[in-house]
């Protein structure tokens, strides 16, 4: 875990001072069926690009606020990077991409039983959004309509 | 936005002090530096715990309170 104190002081000053969105209030979901029955899909926000997907585009102002759907066959090895902030260390994920889109590991939780199912598509977001409307108007119900197409019960967020 | 469409979410976060000001309703508080949300890489073990312990908060009422793990 960093505390906010330990993090490099522009990085630190930029998160004290952002004005941070909240959801509320909001009727929160309830699961209709026991997570073993659950369709799961993952929402990561670590700029991960499948082979022949445009990356993310770091000059966008005020943040990329697109998506990219991952299919659930997508090998986790070829996911790329796209990701351009300095505010955090890249070489974990570069070593193995479950770190921050863990496919091969909920796979192995659907197969022990743990959770229902891998949905068939997986969202990745590139974090960094300064500006978020565009994202919470016009991206955010584009992917909620995706999961609600793919019958997911539980969407697993991954910041990083 | 996912929620109010009827899916639950969940989240790992490793800057809980961040996300007390986003409020989302269930998320597990891993002590990892940023860039490292499910633990290490080529820890398959470590990285399932985790993903457990995250999908576990479903099944529990909304708290917007990150529930730390303990590794």
């Amino acid at each position: 875990m960093d505390r906010l104190d330990e993090l490099p002081f522009t990085l630190r000053t930029a998160l004290r001072l952002y004005r941070w969105r909240r959801v509320s209030p909001i009727a929160w979901a309830r699961l209709a069926h026991p997570l073993a029955e659950c369709r799961v899909a993952i929402l990561s926000t670590a700029g991960m690009v499948a082979p022949g997907q445009p990356p993310f585009d770091a000059a966008v102002k005020g943040g990329d606020f697109s998506f990219r759907v991952i299919d659930r066959a997508t090998p986790v090895a070829t996911l790329i990077d796209t990701h351009r902030s300095r505010a955090y260390d890249h070489t974990g994920i570069a070593q193995d991409a479950n770190l921050a889109f863990p496919l091969d590991r909920l796979g192995e939780l659907a197969d022990g039983g743990r959770i229902g199912a891998v949905a068939p598509r997986h969202l990745s977001f590139m974090g960094s959004i300064t500006a978020p409307t565009r994202l919470l108007r016009q991206t955010a119900p584009a992917a909620a309509e995706l999961l609600v197409a793919d019958q997911v019960d539980v969407a697993l967020l991954v910041p990083v | 936005m996912l929620e109010g469409r009827g899916i639950v979410t969940c989240s790992v976060t490793a800057l809980p002090e961040i996300t007390r000001r986003v409020a989302p309703p269930r998320s597990l508080a891993v002590p990892y530096p940023l860039g490292f949300p499910l633990g290490a890489p080529n820890d398959a073990a470590l990285q399932r715990r985790i993903l457990e312990a995250t999908l576990a908060l479903c099944a529990r009422a909304p708290a917007t309170e990150p529930v730390a793990f303990v590794p």
